[in-house]
């Protein structure tokens, strides 16, 4: 593909179809992610008399998860103040649900704006920040995974199981800025 | 960072301990936004125009901070203020906290 480009108010990119499917199948993936957290939200009948729903307290064991939904507080990871936890616990419960909403809306809006084959895809404004939304959450997710660092090289060595991922990480990360420089160039 | 910090150990001073907790308690909360290795400098700072409408070169100047310093304080006020902004945050992708200066 090439670099993101704007025309009055249109973002426009074309994808190959290898790359359609790539981005497609990532997306996809977290957005199964994202559903299976929400369908972990304890059901009351509270909850659903009232309209108001609640998320889980606890932070999510997978630390990709854990990265996209991160606590409220920075709590000590060794000595967490029991303040800090129960707050920590009362926000996660109540934003949650919120958070996943959104975080799967967006995944949505590149699914249905990609076409499966690739080929041109043509984004309004708040599509366009509803992709730049979608890649940052599937490069924090891919880079959690792949434990990226901040001074990451642009490739590693070939024996190093998470090399053929890199090449992935470093495009979507090119995909993200050349947006970027489209919406704001 | 740190721009607060001169009211704060000037309130220190007080000798009455009610007064010094009523002020302390008093103390706005603070938005946290910390670095991490994924996330773009580039969308870092327009994040930070589009969610606070904070310029460029403010949410430049704030975006450094993150990434050279580690952590940024990017708004303050009331708590329920600063609980939606670490939500606005987390729904954006940035690494946010919330917390009170003691």
């Amino acid at each position: 593909m090439k670099a993101w480009r704007r025309q009055d108010d249109a973002i426009l990119a074309g994808f190959e179809q290898q790359e359609a499917a790539v981005l497609r199948g990532l997306v996809g993936q977290l957005e199964d992610m994202l559903a299976a957290r929400a369908e972990e939200a304890p059901q009351d009948e509270l909850a659903e008399l009232t309209g108001i729903r609640t998320g889980p307290t606890e932070s999510p064991d997978d630390p990709v998860l854990s990265r996209l939904l991160p606590d409220f507080h920075r709590l000590d990871p060794d000595n967490p103040s029991s303040e800090e936890l129960d707050s920590a616990a009362a926000m996660r419960s109540l934003h949650e649900p919120e958070l996943l909403e959104k975080k799967v809306g967006v995944a949505k809006t590149v699914l249905e704006t990609l076409p499966r084959d690739g080929g041109p895809v043509t984004l309004t404004l708040e599509q366009a920040d509803a992709w730049l939304g979608a890649l940052n959450d599937v490069r924090l997710a891919l880079g959690t995974a792949l434990d990226v660092t901040e001074d990451m090289p642009d490739e590693l060595p070939e024996d190093d199981p998470r090399s053929p991922h890199l090449g992935v990480y470093h495009w979507l990360t090119w995909v993200q800025e050349t947006l970027i420089q489209a919406l704001t160039g | 960072m740190g721009c607060m910090s001169t009211p704060v150990a000037s309130e220190q001073t007080q000798v009455d301990p009610l007064g010094a907790e009523l002020a302390e308690s008093d103390q706005p909360w603070r938005t946290i936004v910390w670095n991490d290795p994924v996330n773009l400098m580039s969308y870092v700072t327009y994040v930070l125009q589009k969610l606070f409408g904070y310029s460029r070169d403010h949410a430049t100047k704030l975006m450094l901070d993150v990434h050279n310093k580690g952590k940024a304080i990017v708004s303050s006020g009331s708590k329920e203020k600063v609980e939606t902004d670490v939500a606005k945050l987390h729904a954006a992708g940035l690494w946010a906290t919330m917390e009170q200066p003691s």
